[in-house]
């Protein structure tokens, strides 16, 4: 590792200047247009010096958009897991009618604005949509208040439990889970004996996918919450107003947290999918197969 | 009817039952709603809020500039995928990890830190002799930074399992690198290539927190369609709202739609598991 040398996979080979060129430039894009924006998050955060960085979390505004952030994940997450668990199970382990749309129609929420998630709920739930008046008359606040950003927050990330679930639990198949029913387990033995054990890293990465999607949602939560300073701002609008109040230092100090939260994840899959590789050889590219036609398939 | 493969797992109407209710209440209902509210007006307003100037003027922010992201996305993501999956050298895991961030940072966090890079002021914006932020190049920085991964994620498998055996055929009968280049590598890839450059633009058009920051906002100028909603919705102008939430909503279907066929094509292509 202490040479610097750039070889290529394949037998015959690009031509050096073209090895040498592709790779400069994947360098210099992946650091111009990925890399540089997280390193200004922190080169700002610090900008005025970590006096000015650990100010910013004593200012009580902020300690409360945290909080409120903190409670809102709590609700979502777990709603938005069980879902994910419930759908990967009836999608992997039965073929029915409608089957492939519903997995198909579970990735909406990636490919719809976020505005339009919490454009949905503010039409039935706001002052003047379905539910608006009954709600008022019950003194019932659903939008500019905690089970709107909870809606929205949910309509957001609910698809990646599920996103992560679906893959992993079709490729390792059901026979486990049939043996124990033939051994005479019951259902949800079956559910936290078998399958559980099984699939929880992919899990766990779908959970904590979730959470960092549901704790950084700006665009439908932005809708449904009013900017209510103090009640109802999240960290990403707490961000948003310090920013537009010219406090960069503390909006990019706010920023610096939800940016190790995604750096945490990104090391996480990382992580997983270096053990991935590791557990299932199996899983090897095409490639390895055609060089060696004598190797058994599993 | 509703039949299960096999009747031995148990769990069927529970799982199902609980993720169609989730789904319907939270989804279904709700669209059905804006559906609802979009045509209470009549059509004709729908189609007058569509067909507004000033909507007009954001989709070709919207829809113009994330065509243009996902082009670019397409040409520089398939160049980055290239050594990323072909060449071994060092800090490849390290390149390779990174190319998620955009995945990783929040959109709002995304939206400042661009600002910060592109602002005239800024460290990239102070070289430059044009400004890019608060102009409609900087809305289509943001929207290549955010799309970019979608290409090179699409890319690199379909290039890690293209067969030895097909470039070395092709040079055995006298093809030159450029000849293999091509007429073998790059058919085969382009499948993955325009579905990674379909997801990206699918993303771009809804997005919305990494854009704002960094486009000024200004009317008729640096506007992007979910922006217009978010007024709309401000000054309780329900209706409008509506309207365009659903014009963007049947847009996403559509690219929704596209995106299936493409993954499929480009699963058949690449001979492999979808």
């Amino acid at each position: 590792m202490s040479s610097f040398s750039i070889s290529s996979h394949t037998p015959n080979h690009d031509p050096k200047v073209v090895v040498y060129a592709l790779t400069g430039f994947a360098f210099l894009a992946v650091g111009f247009l990925l890399f540089l924006p997280m390193v200004a998050v922190f080169a700002e955060a610090f900008s005025k010096g970590p006096a000015v960085y650990w100010q910013t979390f004593r200012d009580p505004v902020t300690q409360n958009s945290i909080l409120l952030t903190l409670k809102v994940a709590a609700l979502a997450v777990p709603l938005n897991t069980i879902f994910g668990v419930a759908t990967a199970w009836a999608v992997t382990r039965f073929t029915f009618p409608g089957r492939r749309f519903l997995i198909s129609l579970i990735e909406l929420p990636l490919w719809v604005s976020p505005v339009i998630g919490g454009l949905l709920y503010t039409l039935i739930f706001g002052l003047q949509g379905w539910l608006g008046g009954w709600l008022d008359d019950h003194d019932i606040q659903v939008i500019f208040a905690y089970p709107g950003l909870v809606l929205a927050t949910i309509f957001v990330t609910f698809p990646f439990v599920a996103r992560v679930l679906i893959p992993l639990m079709e490729s390792l198949g059901q026979a486990e889970e049939e043996a124990a029913v033939t051994l005479g387990a019951r259902g949800w033995q079956v559910f936290w004996r078998i399958t559980v054990p099984r699939i929880k890293m992919g899990l766990l990465y779908g959970i904590i996918l979730c959470n960092a999607r549901a704790m950084g949602e700006f665009g439908a939560v932005s809708v449904v919450s009013g900017h209510i300073r103090n009640q109802t701002c999240t960290m990403p609008l707490q961000i948003e107003i310090l920013h537009s109040e010219y406090q960069f230092a503390h909006a990019f100090a706010l920023a610096s947290v939800l940016s190790m939260l995604g750096i945490v994840t990104l090391l996480l899959k990382v992580y997983l999918e270096g053990q991935n590789t590791r557990q299932l050889p199996a899983e090897a590219p095409e490639r390895r197969r055609h060089r060696d036609p004598a190797t058994p398939n599993p | 009817m509703l039949r299960s493969r096999t009747h031995v797992l148990p769990g069927f109407r529970l799982s199902l039952g609980f993720a169609l209710f989730y789904f319907g209440v939270l989804v279904l209902i709700p669209v059905l709603a804006l559906t609802l509210r979009t045509f209470s007006q009549g059509f004709l307003a729908f189609w007058s809020t569509i067909f507004e100037e000033r909507s007009i003027a954001s989709y070709k922010n919207s829809f113009g500039l994330s065509l243009l992201a996902g082009g670019f996305d397409g040409v520089v993501g398939l160049m980055i995928a290239w050594p990323l999956t072909r060449y071994d050298f060092p800090g490849r895991r390290a390149l390779d990890a990174l190319i998620d961030l955009p995945f990783a940072l929040p959109t709002a966090v995304a939206g400042i830190a661009l600002t910060a890079l592109y602002s005239p002021q800024g460290w990239i914006g102070k070289l430059l002799p044009f400004k890019v932020a608060y102009t409609p190049l900087g809305i289509f920085v943001a929207l290549a930074f955010i799309g970019l991964p979608f290409v090179v994620r699409t890319i690199q498998p379909v290039l890690a399992q293209l067969p030895v055996e097909l470039e070395e055929a092709a040079a055995c009968l006298g093809a030159n690198r450029f000849l293999i280049f091509t007429k073998v590598l790059l058919p085969a890839v382009l499948p993955a290539v325009l579905t990674g450059m379909t997801l990206a633009f699918g993303r771009a058009v809804g997005e919305y927190g990494s854009v704002i920051f960094i486009a000024g906002n200004i009317a008729y100028y640096t506007e992007i369609t979910p922006l217009l909603i978010v007024m709309k919705l401000e000054q309780f102008h329900y209706p409008a709202a509506a309207g365009l939430g659903f014009f963007m909503l049947i847009v996403s279907f559509f690219i929704l739609f596209l995106i299936q066929i493409l993954q499929t094509w480009n699963a058949r292509r690449s001979g492999g598991r979808s």
